[in-house]
């Protein structure tokens, strides 16, 4: 049984409806489409990238949910309307205040948020005293870990985890999981320490806690410190050395590497790919305890994955990024921004033929995979002829339910490790282990 | 913000540099330390204040030039018929964003290496005064235990 995602998106300026049908086959399906809601909540609400972007999940601004998702300009009055069947995640709307959305359920409508957006913008305009207030700080703390982002991140991370061929073991599981948010949230916050002036002149991160004042600067890296340092000890000695090892290579990628070069060399788009590709890799050594082929092979799926969507999404912020003098494939070669994004799209093809082949799924995979791997393609391929808004705007949002849909078709088609010896009811099989297997 | 206030104020961002400014509270017992943090403060928020202003006040011009020499080029002139200022598309506007990018790459990495230098100080000094306050708090506990 496979999700069946209708989505209708009217109308990309304006308020987008987004409204989510599901057709789920077993009810603990129903955790996975909750987080595949709250991605295209966040989404359709938020756009930052840096996550891009390009964030990359330990924080990586590269593309979602490793990256930061970047925010559109236009998108920034954009009140959102989402209409989820199990309302699970407030709506996020950049424009409302934030602290009254906590509270509100999912659907907001526009009317209702108009109101909270000049409310803000107003509150924007005053000075405010700088002090601590111990009841907003886990708002402040999740803003300043990217706390949506670094979900994304250990989603990917779940996901290499489940497509490890061992049995499956729930604490291992759920300590690589906390392991890998925790070291995400350091690696974002120091990401964001970092960044203070230039967040503050681009449109897409200027609301961010430290831009504001809402957190000092010592306290963003005490918070960094604070989860970093046990994250990474308890991937070292609750999971294993070595996704302990990649843990702490990403934080030192993301924040020392990626976050500088962002604003010296476009080379930071490759490097911000890599640590998108980690957290998967980080998953299937957890479970394996080695990087086998098909920890890389995820890695890279991952890795093609991130152009595509950072691309995509860079093409509408080259203002900000000129102003703000960050060096980016959109705004010094454009061409090749187009050129590589389609690359990696057929890359994807490539990549999800490999995977039967080095016995991680059956052949159904690339079967199945193919017209959604098409179909990303060709809105590549649209992106690299049309170079205009509307193509990217395309790209970036298919990009968004492409990964999702891809890791779950890829789970669902995951070769049992006791296939090898009960060569009975393939794809029965695999259904009946994928639901042992199933997240509680 | 008040007088009375024993706390540091921040603002709304500034019109041209979109860097929010702070008010810095001194107390009259502010040790050595504490003002050395505050002055560090205060200097680089007048830096970066400086640089972007500058800077963001160039690239608008130079993008309304920019807008212009391409908009007489075509034969057009500023504002239309009925008044609208004219504007170029995205793709018209990328070889000035990879042209301001690049003339001003050099400017950017001073900025940078003094950004990254002002922050890791000021964030260390901040750390001294925190430390130098528990270690003060605690001698007081202790004193009135």
């Amino acid at each position: 049984g496979l999700f069946v995602w209708h989505l209708k998106k009217t109308g990309i300026r304006q308020v987008p409806c987004q409204f989510v049908h599901l057709c789920h086959v077993a009810n603990d399906r129903l955790i996975t489409f909750q987080y595949f809601n709250f991605l295209k909540r966040m989404y359709v609400t938020q756009y930052n990238k840096d996550l891009s972007q390009r964030a990359k999940p330990k924080s990586d601004s590269i593309v979602s949910p490793f990256r930061e998702l970047q925010q559109l300009d236009q998108e920034k009055k954009v009140i959102h309307k989402i209409r989820p069947v199990p309302p699970v995640h407030q709506p996020l709307s950049e424009t409302s205040s934030r602290n009254e959305l906590r509270e509100v359920k999912s659907a907001a409508e526009t009317a209702d948020s108009v109101t909270p957006v000049r409310a803000e913008s107003k509150d924007d305009r005053q000075w405010k005293e700088i002090k601590l207030r111990l009841d907003d700080l886990p708002g402040i703390l999740a803003r300043l870990s990217k706390i949506k982002l670094t979900a994304l991140v250990v989603s990917t991370a779940s996901a290499g985890f489940a497509m490890a061929p061992v049995p499956f073991d729930l604490t291992c599981f759920l300590l690589a999981s906390l392991g890998t948010g925790l070291a995400s949230c350091a690696a974002n916050s120091i990401n964001q320490f970092f960044e203070v002036p230039f967040d503050s002149n681009m449109n897409r991160t200027k609301n961010r806690p430290l831009v504001r004042g809402q957190i000092s600067p010592l306290l963003a890296v005490c918070f960094a410190a604070s989860c970093g340092v046990p994250g990474i000890a308890l991937l070292t000695l609750g999971v294993n050395p070595l996704t302990g090892a990649l843990g702490a290579f990403n934080i030192f990628l993301y924040t020392c590497c990626y976050t500088p070069m962002k604003r010296m060399s476009i080379a930071n788009t490759w490097v911000g790919a890599v640590v998108g590709a980690i957290p998967p890799v980080m998953g299937w050594t957890a479970a394996t305890g080695s990087l086998d082929a098909g920890a890389l092979l995820l890695g890279g799926i991952l890795y093609s994955w991130q152009f595509p969507h950072f691309n995509a999404l860079s093409w509408g912020l080259r203002e900000d990024y000129s102003r703000g003098g960050y060096c980016m494939m959109s705004v010094t070669h454009p061409a090749l921004c187009r050129r590589v994004a389609l690359r990696h799209c057929l890359a994807l093809i490539g990549l999800s033929t490999v995977a039967p082949v080095l016995d991680i799924t059956t052949w159904t995979f690339p079967i199945i995979s193919l017209p959604i791997n098409l179909y990303i393609s060709y809105l590549g391929f649209r992106f690299y002829r049309d170079a205009d808004r509307s193509s990217s705007r395309k790209l970036f949002f298919c990009s968004l339910w492409h990964l999702p849909m891809l890791l779950l078709v890829m789970f669902t088609c995951k070769k049992s490790f006791l296939e090898k010896e009960d060569k009975g009811d393939l794809l029965g099989g695999n259904h009946g282990r994928a639901m042992e297997i199933r997240l509680p | 913000p008040p007088a009375h206030s024993r706390n540091d104020w921040i603002g709304p961002p500034d019109k041209h540099s979109n860097l929010r400014p702070v008010i810095f509270y001194v107390p009259p017992e502010e040790s050595p330390l504490e003002r050395r943090l505050r002055e560090a403060r205060q200097e680089a928020q007048a830096c970066d204040q400086r640089f972007w202003a500058r800077h963001n006040r160039a690239f608008r011009q130079e993008k309304e030039e920019f807008i212009y020499s391409r908009l007489k080029a075509k034969g057009l002139e500023m504002r239309d018929e009925t008044g609208q200022k004219a504007t170029l598309n995205a793709e018209e506007m990328a070889d000035f964003y990879k042209d301001f990018l690049s003339k001003n790459f050099r400017k950017h990495m001073q900025y940078n290496r003094d950004w990254y230098k002002r922050n890791f100080t000021i964030t260390f000094l901040m750390g001294q005064v925190a430390l130098v306050r528990a270690l003060r708090w605690l001698r007081w506990k202790k004193k009135n235990v």
